[in-house]
């Protein structure tokens, strides 16, 4: 991991959300949320269900806006920044498969529109030669003979074929930072795995900075170089670089209980 | 008959262009986008009064596109600005273009200030202007000699020239939607119909690929406006009734019949459709029975039967699939106990 200390890639400073403020509905969705990324950095994040991972991660895309607080990416305050502006630095996989990628249109399209992420759109053709011969060698990468079917609509691909799609599609322009919420969770077994193999090859290959939302434990300990914990709107536990190597779910589970005083909320999510 | 098939064709394709731009809302964009009724007069209206004070027709034409593009831009700001529902963007657009569209035939009277409808007999338009010089090339009598005398018809059409004209003009259209849908924008306005949270992400402003890609249809729908009311010699403030109905019966009838495999099909399938549903209106202003103005209610129920019938066989093969499957599982249990028996 070619990390840079020193500099800070992504601030979150003071970060504060509420939902539905003002009615019986109200909920602190994020509370003082403050987080700091270096260079390389790949955080994974895991925490109850309702704890306010994937309000962060909107938070940073720019699909929500903060009630207080900003976000800074490479020493610019994006907090006001839509959506479509700041997704320049953002790259992003959605837990749905669905999400990530346009069902009626091509493999090819589907990459070419991504491909057109940093440059202002025109009116050159989306797909040229030149642009075929890069696709194609990008799919290779992914194993999955996608590179053989440029032209097929992608919604006749099968979920695992298009969140790898969305993964490639998401990295290939190699964005400052990566956001990967719980993009594992609605595949089967294996189809996961191999998105997590993936995962790491194309964050370690692209040296991306990347922050990953996780329900499976095990998948947030064997992940990137730091963790954070998060609950009720709050980060609770940072795990740094030197100590995440050796770390275990049971560590998590007595260190969770150490902060909350309360044994941790054993659900199939948490435990994964 | 020949005459009036070959006048519904002729119609037909410049209706095309008008079912080109629905397609362009509804299947691409995905925006139910009912300003075509008013758009489509804004066009006529703008080119009769232009014509009609004495403008190039050509000119008169574009400037009608210029008109349409503006009133589809407007119809997307209320809907991504204003956040009003799509449905109710378009119906809000349309009945502002009915006021609006008097107006600019107004502009053409010394007298009045609104105008319902202009008159183009005597007046210079594309398609005269384009019979100046067609008509030189003799390639009029050639043609109606060898419907007559070969084919042994009694009536031919008075000229070829329109239909070639439109033809071009259509066959051009077609093949720039066909390259405008695979260029950056073209594909970010297609996925922008797809998957708006996915193309927002790919750092894609939606809003503003919605008011462009509702311009550019509206724009398409009153150049058939314009065309129409150059064709038939008149613009009415009426004209653009169950339009948006038309054009989606093109749409729906081109795309069952000649199906939507890439977009150069589907444009094709469009065109198709328009000119189709144009004979089967002329088949049944044939029928003694029905009144012309039977035609709504006729093109409304060809819109139902195209929706439902696809459904209903859907239904249908789902059914026999499933019965079939059952009894094939009912065969090999009744085979599987019948060893059992034996045994």
């Amino acid at each position: 991991m070619l990390r840079k200390e020193g500099i800070t890639l992504l601030k979150l400073e003071g970060i504060n959300k509420i939902f539905n403020e003002g009615t019986p509905d109200e909920k602190i969705a994020l509370d003082n949320i403050n987080l700091h990324l270096a260079p390389g950095d790949f955080v994974t994040i895991i925490g109850s269900n309702g704890a306010g991972k994937s309000t962060m991660m909107n938070m940073i895309s720019g699909a929500l806006t903060p009630d207080f607080g900003s976000v800074i990416i490479d020493g610019k305050d994006v907090t006001r920044l839509p959506e479509y502006k700041r997704s320049h630095y953002i790259g992003r996989v959605f837990q749905d498969p669905m999400a990530g990628t346009a069902p009626s249109m091509t493999i090819e399209e589907n990459l070419a529109i991504a491909y057109s992420r940093n440059a202002k759109r025109g009116l050159r053709g989306g797909v040229s030669k030149g642009r075929k011969d890069f696709f194609r060698t990008s799919l290779e990468k992914l194993s999955l003979n996608l590179e053989n079917r440029l032209n097929a609509k992608v919604g006749m691909l099968s979920g695992g074929e298009r969140q790898a799609l969305s993964l490639l599609m998401a990295t290939f322009t190699k964005p400052a930072i990566l956001l990967l919420d719980e993009h594992t969770a609605a595949l089967d077994p294996s189809r996961a795995e191999l998105i997590t193999k993936l995962t790491k090859q194309l964050v370690e290959e692209g040296n991306l900075t990347t922050l990953m939302v996780t329900h499976n434990m095990q998948q947030a300990i064997d992940l990137g170089n730091r963790l954070i914990m998060m609950d009720k709107g709050q980060i609770i536990l940072t795990i740094d670089e030197d100590k995440k190597p050796n770390l275990t779910i049971p560590d998590l589970m007595t260190e969770f209980e150490k902060i909350r005083g309360e044994k941790m909320n054993s659900d199939r999510a948490l435990l994964g | 008959m020949f005459t009036a098939l070959f006048g519904s064709v002729e119609q037909g394709i410049i209706y095309a262009i008008m079912a080109l731009g629905v397609y362009l809302t509804f299947r691409v964009l995905d925006f139910p986008d009912l300003t075509v009724d008013g758009s489509f007069v804004t066009g006529a209206a703008t080119a009769a009064m232009m014509i009609a004070l004495g403008y190039n027709p050509v000119l008169a034409t574009l400037m009608a596109i210029v008109a349409g593009f503006i009133a589809g831009c407007m119809t997307g700001l209320l809907h991504t600005k204003g956040k009003i529902n799509p449905l109710l963007s378009g119906i809000l657009m349309m009945i502002a273009l009915y006021s609006i569209n008097l107006r600019i035939m107004g502009l053409s009277a010394e007298n009045a200030i609104v105008k319902p409808n202009i008159p183009l007999m005597n007046s210079d338009t594309i398609f005269s202007q384009f019979q100046g010089f067609w008509g030189n090339l003799g390639i009029d009598d050639a043609m109606n000699s060898f419907i007559r005398e070969t084919l042994g018809f009694q009536s031919a059409p008075s000229t070829w020239g329109t239909v070639l004209l439109v033809l071009i003009v259509t066959v051009i259209i077609k093949f720039i939607a066909d390259w405008f849908l695979k260029t950056e924008v073209g594909l970010a306005i297609r996925a922008t119909g797809d998957n708006k949270r996915m193309i927002r992400s790919f750092s894609a402003n939606t809003d503003s690929l919605i008011v462009l890609g509702l311009g550019i249809s509206n724009a398409l729908v009153a150049f058939s406006g314009a065309l129409i009311a150059q064709y038939s010699k008149f613009a009415d403030a009426n004209m653009g009734i169950g339009m948006i109905v038309i054009g989606l019966a093109s749409v729906i009838i081109g795309e069952a019949i000649f199906g939507t495999k890439t977009i150069f099909r589907t444009t094709l399938a469009v065109v198709a459709g328009a000119i189709i549903y144009r004979i089967i209106y002329a088949i049944a202003l044939r029928i003694d029975w029905l009144d012309t103005s039977d035609m709504k209610l006729i093109t409304a129920v060809i819109v139902i039967l195209a929706l439902v019938i696809p459904q209903v066989v859907d239904k249908r093969r789902e059914k026999a699939r499933k019965a079939k499957r059952r009894s094939e599982r009912l065969g090999e249990q009744n085979v599987a106990q019948g060893g059992n028996h034996l045994a």
